[in-house]
């Protein structure tokens, strides 16, 4: 089991490490870094203090190196827009993407596992039908335009809720709303197919013949079983709440990470963008680690 | 109604399939009563578990369909009460043990809440539970009860897994236990210490036991009274003795007939020259050692059996000497020349002179290859027999050879009864007229009265075509019909080897005794002699 | 347990297109699917060519003109834009881009992921770390993010956006790839034809890629799906397609600003792309079932219990 982790740990370093070398490779041999680093009305005087100031002049290894280390102290730099070091206001954000990840990923789970393993037993079922439409609408609409539809219904036309902006509680609702569609609508059928599978594994007949009832073979016997393929998608759907709802953040007007890498684009704060990406990463990478102890904590065969 | 405990009366279950109604059991009636064992006996598809099923209300339904019939158990018709009702009986009142008990444990629990939760399911209080797990644990014979409790499934061994699946169906001491093909999975040895413990376990508590079987030897064994299933019915009931000795139904006994063990034993002629021969064969995977100094030489014309049981190495031998798995040390010469060190292209020419058969042809048949494709790929590989129309009439003479028609050619696997797939698989294997075949298991994943036909099969090419086998089996009466030399192996090594009737007659290793005493008989009075003269384990 | 090979039916004559065909013919809502699909396609191919002209027709009277009024001729129905272009031709108009971008990324990243995963599941051990090891970096980072940040370096347009997409979806069919190859290696059958003496590429071709394929273009159809909607995704943010190039997405961005006026500037092209990718989804679960020989009986037989 720790092997296993030990393993995944390397391979996410490794890729971690990809990352890096990739994203110094893209800005610098893709062009000059001082017209990507710079905002886009720079003068070439400002872009020759830019190159000496930052050893672009150098060597590109020694450059290589010295953004490496840099990296490794987590020092990415200013951010141009606001002045301040580019990882604190990448921190800042982290701090309102967050809990909206938790939240909704606490929901759609909790829906999904629900929802899906009663369609498995119900299977063919008026219920099952349902929670079989519902999931593959859910997984099929894009979200940037249920969060219009949302916004038109809800806060233009409705005025329940508000447009965008965060402030009081009433402004997560949406964002949560809009957030929670896609992951469960994938999710949902996830689990369905796996606990259908696992409702017709021996184990079950073995429980029925025990005289257990329904409810204990489903969420006892069955779920925990029909579990491994779920947390993979999990696993997936997380790492994408991460790295923040970009569309959903953006639409809303909610400040957390995937706006802020949006806006940091649009306007050429790359060390903002720079810092974003090796703290999602990271945040990435804590995850993958959890989800594989999920693994060992729910399969006993896989802890040795 | 009669005054037995459980008692099936006149049932009828049809399943609803995609292709049409199947009739899975028609009209079937049987009884059990306290301290009383019967035994269910039929092949694959007689519907023989269809009943029993029906008893623990373990049918998934639909497919499945009661048509007719009553199920009384205690003077209730089990199928009138309610779920609720039904449920808090099964367990309780009555229990059931599977075939595989690997896949019906669940993996991802202790066994030790498995087996307490059989009580607390029932509203008893978890304590009491506790303390009855732990005692019959060790009843059954698994060492250190305690850290047995906190272990998984998997972390115990076949013959292990059936015990603790006994010991949970005995935490409520039910009144009946019904066993679904208990030993089916097991080794012969373990098969035999897990009847004896059925045995004793009855005989303590007193409970009806129906048993569940494909094996005569089994209720030659254990069963008090028997009934035959074939297609759905019942075609003959009665005491083993009497079904065994004086058989009315032609199905029963032609199944009694094609029990192996019963022909005459071959002698070798061992004037012709030496085709195969292994030195020293050694593999290890990890800790384990699946082979350690195999030597052995095969005879043009010889058909040599590899006898053990699971873990003995003997399908890594064959897998060793076919190149699908690389030997660490050691030689196996064809002709005079060492497989292990062939460059590749030397290798395919011999690959055209040895061919295998495997276990189960459904997965050695890829499924979506039609059935002249499957015998003419080796002609592909090895680009022989160009003309299409040659091709054609060979594969034609060959399906006739193996007993299959010419027309069959067009079909496609799945369209073929397990048997049948099995002599296509040997078609193919004939199209490249090897000197050698190897036979792993080839008979062991099909009814009997099908292996009987398949052994005849290839004995017959054996006499005809001068082909050599190399037969790796487990099931002692087959490799006595077969074979004419028999090399027993146990943990990677060979212990004893020699013409078969030597080897059957007298045993000289401790193992190849324990294996052959533990071989059941399909005759209750061998079964009974064996017993009173203590041979059995 | 029950041995009913016996009982079945012969295979009829019918060629493997004509059972495919009947197939669907017995899941209705795979059948609608596909029409609605071949309908798109269609439109995609030949829409530019007869309507591009209309589509890019500005017609100041036409300025946000609400939807289902047929006043100001068919292309009308759905109403007017907001520089008084017909939406109904430009959404057929886009269906192209949107079509080339999600087709292209797809066939891109099924191509290279299908065989490194044939060679990864194939050849040793090293080349298959790096190779598999290589999928770990693309898939430990989200695709969508990745795409961002490429984009933001190369430059938005529809090649980059095809090469962008794809490379984030290779690992999915590196990986399925490599685990199915793995798995048939170790099937009886191919075992089989190795002591046969088969060669390594008859074996892949006789036995590994019949079995592979048609997972692969059931993962296909779906992915094809979720393409679109990452496409949708940046183009939505200004960083994917730019105009004049168009597609369902940009244009549910260009509705935007007119939501509260103009709903259904947004609204259609995102019921655009909500069929499509429901008709991918559906059509996706249909094959699953229909390529499957071990599950397939269930749509075969239905036609035979109807007949």
């Amino acid at each position: 089991m720790f092997k296993l982790i030990g393993q995944r740990a390397i391979a996410s370093l490794l890729s971690l490490l990809g990352l890096m070398v990739l994203v110094f490779f893209l800005s610098r041999l893709t062009g000059d870094p001082a017209v990507l680093f710079l905002p886009i009305d720079a003068t070439e005087e400002m872009k020759a203090n830019f190159r000496a100031l930052h050893g672009l002049d150098a060597p590109l290894l020694e450059q290589f190196a010295r953004y490496v280390l840099d990296l490794l102290q987590f020092d990415f730099g200013e951010s141009l827009r606001k002045a301040r070091p580019a990882i604190d206001v990448v921190m800042e954000a982290y701090a309102w993407t967050l809990p909206l990840a938790l939240i909704t990923l606490s929901l759609v789970i909790v829906a999904a596992i629900v929802l899906g393993s009663l369609a498995a037993f119900n299977v063919g079922g008026f219920f099952d039908r349902l929670v079989s439409i519902v999931s593959l609408i859910g997984a099929s609409a894009p979200d940037f335009w249920i969060a219009i539809v949302a916004i038109v219904i809800f806060a233009i036309n409705l005025g329940w809720l508000p447009t965008s902006g965060v402030g009081t509680p009433l402004h997560w609702v949406l964002p949560v709303a809009v957030l929670f569609i896609r992951p469960f609508g994938l999710i949902v059928q996830v689990v369905r197919g796996s606990m259908l599978s696992a409702l017709s594994a021996a184990y079950v007949k073995t429980a029925r013949a025990k005289g257990v009832k329904n409810l204990p073979i489903i969420f006892v016997h069955t779920l925990r079983n029909a579990m491994l393929p779920v947390i993979t998608v999990i696993g997936d759907q997380a790492a994408a709440m991460l790295n923040g709802a970009v569309i959903v953040e953006t639409i809303f007007g909610f400040p957390g990470i995937g706006k802020l890498m949006i806006d940091s684009i649009l306007q050429r704060d790359f060390n903002v963008v720079l810092a974003a990406i090796m703290v999602t990463a990271i945040a990435i990478f804590i995850m993958n680690i959890l989800i594989d102890i999920a693994y060992g904590v729910l399969d006993p065969r896989i802890r040795n | 109604m009669s005054n037995a405990l459980l008692e099936v009366h006149n049932l009828s279950v049809d399943f609803h399939t995609a292709r049409g109604t199947v009739h899975a059991v028609r009209h079937v009636s049987w009884s059990v009563n306290r301290g009383e064992t019967l035994a269910i006996l039929g092949e694959s598809g007689s519907g023989k578990s269809v009943s029993a099923n029906a008893v623990m209300n373990i049918l998934d339904r639909p497919p499945a369909q009661i048509v007719s019939g009553e199920i009384f158990y205690d003077g209730q018709d089990l199928l009138k009460v309610s779920y609720e009702t039904h449920r808090a009986l099964n367990g309780k009142k009555i229990a059931m043990i599977f075939q595989d008990p690997l896949s019906h444990l669940n993996p991802v629990y202790t066994v030790g809440w498995q087996i307490v939760e059989m009580m607390t399911a029932h509203g008893r209080p978890a304590d009491a539970a506790r303390a009855r797990a732990l005692e019959l644990i060790a009843r059954v014979g698994i060492p250190d009860p305690e850290a047995a409790l906190h272990k998984y499934p998997h972390q115990f061994s076949g013959g292990q897994r059936q015990r603790l699946m006994i010991a949970m169906a005995l935490m409520l001491k039910p009144d009946i236990l019904i066993a679904d093909e208990p030993t089916t999975a097991l080794d012969v040895t373990i098969q035999a210490e897990v009847l004896a413990l059925l045995k004793e376990l009855q005989a303590e508590t007193g409970m009806g036991l129906v048993l569940i079987t494909h094996d005569l030897g089994v209720v030659a064994e254990i069963a008090d009274r028997v009934v035959v299933m074939s297609k759905g019915e019942i075609v003959e009931a009665g005491t083993p003795r009497g079904v065994y000795h004086n058989a009315q139904h032609p199905y029963t006994r032609q199944l009694i007939g094609a029990a192996p063990g019963k022909g005459e034993i071959r002698v070798l002629d061992s004037a012709e020259p030496v085709l195969l021969e292994t030195r020293k064969l050694c593999k290890t995977y990890g800790k384990f050692t699946a082979l350690h100094d195999v030597s052995l030489t095969l005879h043009r014309g010889q058909s040599l059996a590899v006898v053990g049981e699971s873990g003995s190495g003997k399908s890594t031998l064959a897998r060793a000497i076919l190149r699908l798995e690389k030997a660490d040390s050691g030689e196996a010469l064809w002709k005079g020349r060492d497989l292990i060190a062939m460059k590749p292209g030397e290798l395919l020419g011999v690959r055209r002179e040895i061919q295998m058969v495997f276990q189960d042809p459904t997965q050695s048949l890829n499924p979506r290859m039609s059935v002249y494709q499957l015998i003419s790929e080796g002609w592909d590989i090895h680009r022989l027999m160009p003309d299409r129309a040659a091709r054609q009439a060979k594969v034609a003479a060959l399906l006739e050879q193996v007993g299959l028609a010419p027309e069959h050619a067009q079909r496609y696997p799945h369209q073929f009864s397990g048997g049948q797939r099995q002599r296509i698989a040997i078609a193919r294997a004939l199209a490249l007229e090897p000197e050698l075949i190897i036979c792993d298991e080839a008979v062991s994943a099909l009814d009997v009265s099908i292996q009987a036909q398949v052994i005849a099969l290839l004995d017959d090419l054996r006499k005809r075509l001068g082909i050599s086998f190399l037969f790796i089996a487990h099931d002692l009466g087959v490799v006595r019909d077969f074979a004419d030399t028999v090399i027993v192996m146990k943990s990677g090594e060979i212990v004893e080897r020699g013409p078969t009737g030597d080897i059957f007659a007298a045993p000289q290793h401790p193992y190849t005794q324990r294996l052959l005493a533990a071989n059941l008989d399909p005759d209750p009075d061998i079964q009974a002699q064996r017993r009173s003269a203590g041979m059995g384990p | 347990m029950t041995d009913l090979s016996l009982a079945k039916p012969p295979r009829s004559e019918k060629s493997a297109a004509a059972t495919l065909l009947s197939m669907l013919w017995r899941d209705k809502l795979a059948f609608v699917s596909a029409i609605v699909l071949l309908l798109i396609i269609l439109c995609a191919m030949l829409g530019p060519s007869l309507l591009g002209e209309l589509a890019s027709h500005q017609n100041l009277r036409g300025r946000n003109s609400p939807p289902f009024d047929l006043a100001k001729g068919w292309a009308f129905v759905l109403g007017g834009d907001s520089l008084g272009r017909p939406m109904l031709a430009r959404l057929i108009v886009a269906a192209r881009s949107t079509m080339l971008v999600a087709a292209g990324a797809v066939a891109f990243a099924l191509f290279v992921g299908a065989t490194l995963g044939l060679v990864a599941g194939y050849l040793g051990k090293n080349t298959s770390q790096v190779i598999m090891r290589l999928a770990d970096v693309i898939m430990s980072f989200p695709s969508l993010l990745l795409a961002v940040v490429v984009l933001y370096v190369l430059g938005p347009s529809i090649p980059n956006m095809i090469l962008v997409l794809a490379i984030t979806r290779i690992p999915i069919y590196l990986r399925t790839t490599r685990a199915e190859v793995l798995e048939v290696r170790e099937r009886m059958f191919v075992q089989a034809a190795i002591v046969m003496g088969a060669s390594h590429w008859r074996i892949i071709a006789r036995h590994v890629l019949p079995v592979v394929t048609p997972t692969l273009v059931t993962i296909a159809t779906l992915d094809f799906a979720f393409v679109m909607l990452a496409e949708s995704s940046l183009s939505f943010l200004g960083i994917g397609i730019q105009p004049p190039d168009i597609t369902w997405g940009l244009m549910v961005s260009q509705g935007r600003p007119y939501l509260s006026n103009a709903w259904w500037l947004a609204l259609w092209p995102g019921v655009c792309i909500v069929i499509t990718t429901l008709a991918l989804n559906l059509l996706s679960n249909w094959m699953r079932i229909a390529l499957d020989p071990a599950q397939r009986w269930r749509l075969e037989a239905r036609s035979t219990s109807d007949e």
